[in-house]
Parts: structure tokens; sequence; C-alpha cells
């Protein structure tokens, strides 16, 4: 049988249409070097482009309005420089590249390599280098900020009480959280904060922050700055005011009958002994605790019948703890604190002492601190003169001569801020109203020190120019509060040193 | 002698013109200049006459012709025959068909001797053809395309095929035809080469952007000047020798 040999095709060769060289029949029928002359698939592209930059923020712009960041010569950069190219999606990018330019040129150089059909079938690549030219312009947050019109969202925080230790220890709480690192800017007015942002979606993030680290009640309120009809776009300045519970920390408080029945029959007159986003409360005659929170507060809303401003020092006479089994309880009663010890404590004025021998008695939740010859800082609440209906429906019978809040460790002040080897950081340097160098905040530095777990919310930096105590002699009481070394943070300190010229 | 011409702003002649070596059939245009070109060469010698098709300018593409015949499509109005029939010279046998592929031009490519035709084209078509343009006819592709009319020009001093025409088709196809064939382009590399230019023995009419090198190329294998033959010829010669022996 005879093998049929399929005969090998062989392509004929033309002339190509232009030059005349020998070349294989193609869709253009020209030589690629004819090709290149007659087409340019570069031509709808432009060859030059222009790139806005913000010299403010160092953002490029990438239209129609978002602003980004981008290193020279990254992928970020180069996507924005393919966008601005029109008429690249008529041909096929094939690689894109940065060409080396002088950082200070204000150019940037994108090598392109594309491809694209031509005439009717053939495919022909082509590379080539687009300039841009960068141009300078503010973007819009730059601007504002520049035109001193940048906050478009207001929280104002408000405590209407007698001492700012409040504001010290929320100062502290943000600080520590962070949460005021979208503020625009901050300013002290009085009796609070206002602290201003961009937008309402960072002014409700502190309001939420602050709702959930202080009892408090906000109002939610807006002005209309500028509208336009034809697109249906307001512009608002938002403000939220924030109030804060007008009740301090060791503070006596009142309660309303109908509420010290329901926070498990509580005696009326409490001592605070603690703020959170709670109001903490406890009796001190039995040792009886209850938790108030903001809403609550707000549907009775009852003031503090005594303030820290008020304190009187006391000093301890004879103290006598009162043994479980001889204190009362009732059914229904609240939860009753165990870390404080119940006791008949027997007290003298300070001043008084040795004037006249008439022991005042009271009980106090300061069984366990307190000994004969201490000091104690108590409200007298027989001779104060207090105005409040809630104290005046009380039998008067019930109520005690002294209401003992803490022990005294402060004898000599300014001997104890010397001793402090640590210190707070503040957001504010303001001289006049958060101040620093009052006897609100040396009294909030003091109750930072007696209040471990109130140092728990609050950062705690070393003082480089005091040291830590080495000798002790300055203490006479052992059970004076300190914080530890370990609590405190090192603060971040860039020295810049001089390096010495090597000739 | 070749020329270059446009047909109102149109490089494609060749659907615009029928050349054969005793008429010319030229479209009615709205200028008489692509007439005037056609004049100019041919008046001396062949009757140009201006003609149309079933009301269409594309006569080139319609009707096929040589020097014995003309045939035309059923498309073709009594009025146009009639006119055409006065004006060509009497013994040019002109013929209407009844073809379903009605453009004659596209399907069918001849000179005097051999016509090459769409190999889907009617039988009785085919035997009018032989009769009417006295040739002798093939049913061919070029470069496998059907439309052999609209993919070669051939004249009794040689032909032009479409590019991509392998070297053995051209050999198989020249064998054929007994003229020396190329593979070329016209109008800047149109592969439509019968829509590109017309010719007959002793002129061709081409695109205006047909380049210089496609005019030498068309000149050396229609053999339209007195130099020498091209290499491109005596190359064709070893087959054409030995086909014919």
């Amino acid at each position: 049988m005879e093998v049929l040999n399929e005969p090998v095709r062989q392509e004929t060769m033309i002339l190509c249409c232009i030059c005349g060289i020998a070349i294989e029949p193609n869709p253009a029928n020209m030589c690629v070097a004819c090709l290149r002359t007659q087409t340019d698939v570069t031509e709808s592209i432009p060859k030059q482009a222009t790139i806005h930059f913000c010299k403010g923020c160092e953002r490029y712009l990438q239209p129609p309005a978002e602003w980004i960041h981008a290193a020279l010569e990254s992928r970020e950069l180069l996507t924005l420089c393919l966008k601005r190219l029109k008429g690249l999606n008529r041909v096929k990018l094939i690689d894109a590249g940065f060409v080396w330019t002088e950082p200070h040129s204000m150019r940037l150089k994108v090598k392109l390599t594309v491809q694209a059909e031509v005439m009717s079938g053939a495919i022909l690549q082509q590379v080539f280098i687009v300039e841009y030219t960068i141009n300078h312009q503010m973007c819009n947050d730059c601007h504002r900020t520049e035109a001193k019109d940048y906050w478009r969202a207001l929280v104002q925080v408000r405590q209407r009480a007698t001492n700012k230790k409040t504001f010290y220890y929320l100062e502290q709480l943000i600080l520590k959280y962070k949460a005021h690192e979208q503020t625009l800017g901050i300013k002290p007015i009085h009796e609070g904060l206002d602290f201003f942002y961009t937008n309402e979606a960072t002014a409700r993030k502190m309001v939420d922050f602050l709702s959930s680290v202080i009892p408090c009640r906000y109002d939610h309120s807006k002005k209309l700055i500028s509208h336009d009809i034809h697109s249906n776009i307001y512009n608002y300045k938002f403000t939220y005011s924030v109030e804060i519970v007008p009740i301090s920390r060791d503070s006596v408080v009142c309660l309303p009958k109908k509420l010290s029945h329901q926070l498990g029959g509580i005696n009326a007159i409490c001592l605070v002994y603690k703020i959170t986003n709670f109001i903490h409360l406890m009796d001190v005659a039995t040792g009886q605790i209850a938790e108030l929170n903001a809403t609550l507060y707000w549907r009775h809303s009852f003031n503090s019948i005594c303030d820290p401003k008020q304190l009187i020092e006391y000093t301890v006479m004879d103290i006598e703890q009162i043994k479980y089994k001889d204190r009362k309880f009732f059914p229904g009663q609240g939860t009753i604190s165990h870390k404080h010890v119940i006791a008949d404590v027997w007290v003298v004025r300070s001043s008084n002492l040795g004037l006249n021998e008439n022991l005042i008695h009271t009980r106090s939740h300061l069984g366990h601190i307190l000994k004969p010859g201490d000091t104690v800082l108590g409200y007298a609440l027989s001779e104060s003169n207090i105005n409040d209906e809630n104290f005046e429906m009380l039998n008067k019978d019930v109520i005690p001569d002294v209401i003992l809040t803490k022990k005294n460790y402060t004898q000599d002040r300014a001997a104890r801020r010397r001793m402090r080897a640590w210190k707070l950081k503040h957001m504010i340097e303001d001289k006049d109203s958060m101040a620093t160098d009052n006897n609100d905040y040396y009294e909030f530095l003091e109750d930072i020190e007696e209040d471990p777990e109130m140092r728990q919310n609050i950062n705690i930096f070393k003082d480089p120019r005091k040291s830590i105590p080495v000798d002790t002699n300055e203490l006479s009481d052992p059970s004076y509060p300190q914080i530890s070394l370990e609590e405190m943070l090192e603060d971040l300190a860039i020295d810049d040193i001089e390096i010495p010229h090597v000739i | 002698m070749s020329v270059r011409v446009q047909f109102e702003n149109n490089n494609e002649v060749g659907v615009f013109s029928k050349l054969t070596n005793s008429y010319c059939l030229v479209a009615i245009g709205g200028s008489e200049n692509f007439y005037s070109v056609f004049e100019a060469e041919l008046a001396e010698t062949i009757p140009v006459i201006h003609a149309s098709v079933g009301g269409c300018r594309i006569i080139g593409r319609l009707c096929v012709g040589n020097k014995n015949g003309l045939l035309v499509p059923h498309t073709t109005t009594d009025t146009e025959l009639q006119h055409i029939r006065n004006s060509l010279p009497d013994k040019v046998k002109v013929q209407r068909i009844e073809e379903r592929l009605s453009a004659l031009g596209n399907v069918i490519s001849c000179n005097d001797h051999v016509a090459l035709v769409h190999p889907d084209l009617d039988r009785e078509t085919e035997e009018i053809l032989a009769d009417t343009l006295n040739v002798e006819v093939f049913r061919q592709t070029v470069a496998s395309n059907v439309l052999v009319g609209s993919y070669s020009v051939l004249s009794n001093q040689g032909g032009l095929v479409h590019p991509k025409t392998s070297i053995q088709d051209q050999d198989e196809l020249s064998s054929l035809l007994q003229v020396p064939l190329a593979a070329g382009t016209v109008n800047r590399g149109s592969e439509v080469i019968a829509a590109g230019m017309v010719v007959n023995d002793w002129v061709a009419f081409c695109g205006m952007d047909t380049t210089s090198t496609e005019l030498s190329v068309i000149e050396s294998v229609f053999k339209l000047n007195d130099a020498s033959p091209a290499a491109i010829a005596s190359t064709m010669r070893a087959s054409l020798i030995e086909s014919m022996s």
C-alpha cells in the first residue's frame, strides 16, 4: 500500500506593501517596521497628565473627591496614575512601572507596555512613557483647618458640682482609653469641657464612651448651617450636651423615700463611696451598699446634702468593732459590704481636742482602718444647714450627728506632695479652668493614692524629677497609702544627644 | 502601464468599473473625474461606457466579462441591458442570467480563455458562461476562499491572487490558467484584490492608496511595462513548461 504523504503547505511570501521586503502574509500585509510607522496604538492615550497633591497632609487626590496616602513608586500611586489615564480601556495593558524621577522635580514617569489590535487583526505591542505633573492642591480637610472652620460636631460635657474631681478623673479616663484621638480640639469652660469633632459619628463615639464610664445623660441638637434645595444636601452643626450626675465621690446624699425602698431598704442618708458608670452608695451605719445607674438617678434626681468641701477633721478617741452577731438585719435587705467593718466610734473634733470632753458617738464603716488617735474626716450633720426636701421629711432622731467618710492621712499636704514620685498626663495645658495647682487637684491625687481600684483606670507615670524615697522616716504610719513602683509607667522621653564632630 | 485612480474618494476602483480587452464599463458617479481617467487612457482603443446594473453603481462586482462577451445578473433592468447592448461593439455578446449568486463579479474571475468560478455556481450558469465568454470553466477556490472573483484578478498575461495563497495552490491555479500568477496586495495591504484594481492586457487601474511596491508587483505580473519580467515570472517558468509538456 502506498502511504499518502500530506504535502507540506508552503506559505507564500509577499512583498510588504510599503517597503517591499519579503514577508509572510499577515492581516495588514505590512512588515512590523512599516506597521509601526503607519499606526500608533497609543494614539488615544495622553502622554501627559496631572495629579493633585495636598502638601498639608501629603495625600494624593483620587477623583472625584477621595484623598489617599501613597508613597513614591508604590502600588497605590501606580494605580492612581493609571486611573488618571483616559483611553487605556481601548488597549490591553501588559505592564506598567515607574521610571525614576527626582522626588523634588514634581514629575512622575510611568512606563507602560500596551497591546492593541490594528488593521483588522494584527496585534501590535508598544512601550511608551507617560509623564505626570504633580500640582499642589489643598484638600478639603486641610482647607477647613486653615480656615478655622473645621468642626461639625460638638460634645459639651457639664457637671453642676462644686468641685472638679470628676473632670480630673474623666481626663485620665480619656487619656487611658485614647478616646480623644479624633478630637479636633478641647476647650475647658466653666463647669465643663467642650470636645470638637469633624463629623457626627466621631462625636457620637465620644458620647458613647462617656456614658460607658460615668453616670450621665445627653441631649442632641443640630443647627442648620446651609442647605442646597436642588441636591437636597443639608449642612448641619451637631451638638451633644452631656450632663454628668452632679454628685461627687465622698458626698452624702439623702435619698427619696421611694428610692431608698427600691434599693433594698437602704437608709435614706448614704455616703457616695465610689463613682464608676454607677453611683455606689453605702449606709455607713449598717454597711449596706447599693448601685444606682444614670437612668435611675435622673428619674429621682436628688442632690447631695454634704459635699467634700464641708469635711471636718475629727480625732478618734475610742473605737469598738461591732460583732457580726450583734448587727441587725431585716428581710428584703440589699447587699451588705464585706470589705468594710462596722464599728462604734467615739470622736472629738480635732479643733476642740482637749477643750471639751464631749465625745460624739457615731457608727462608721471604717472600723478596719481606724484606731484611737487617728484623725478622720467627716461631716457634722447635726450642725450643718441642710436644705433638702427629702432630708426635711426624715425623722430627726435617726439622723447621726457625724458621718465619717475617710481616714485622714493629710497632716501635711505639702510634705505629701514632695514625696509623690509620680505624675499624671494632661490633655489640655490650660492655666485657668483645668489648672492643676489647686486643692481640688491635690485631693484628686490623694484619692488616687488611697484607692487602688481607681488606679486601674488611670495611667500613672513615674516623675523623673523625683526619686523613690528610700528613707521612710517621714512616714509615721505604715498604712500610709502609696503607689508602688510596679504601677507606674515609664514616660517616653526623646533626648537628642549632640554628636561631637569628628575632624 | 498602470494608473492610480479614485472613485469619489473611494479606493475600491474594481467595484465601480469593469475593464476588458474590448470595452470598459464605468459606474455613473457624482463627478466625471473617475470616467475621465479611464477615457484618457482607453478612448483611442476601446469604448468607455457609463453603465449601471439594477440601479447600482457597483457594476464591477455585479457583472463579469471578457473581450467576447458580458454576463449581467437578473437584477439588470431592460433599459440598462438595452443601453449596454447599444454601446458595446457588435461582436460582444451580452447575456442576462438567472443565478442565485447574483454578484457575478465576486464569484467568477476570468480572462479571455479561462474562468475560475465559485464551487456552488449553477450548472446552467456555467454553460452560459462557457458559451458566451468562450472560456474554459474551472470550479476553484483561492486561498480557501470561495469568492474567487474577489480574491483574484486575471489577464491574458498573468494573474494576481490573495496574499495567503500557498505556493502549491498558486502552482495548481497557474497550470489551469496557463498564465503566471503572483500573490500580492493592493491599496496598501488590502487583500480584496479584485475590488482594488482592474486590469486588461495593456493597462491596469489601481486604487489611490496602492503603494509603489504593490504597483511594481502588479506591473511585473501583468507584464504592463516594457522592462524585463520580474523574478516572479521566471520562477513560474519551470512549472509552466512542466505543465505544458
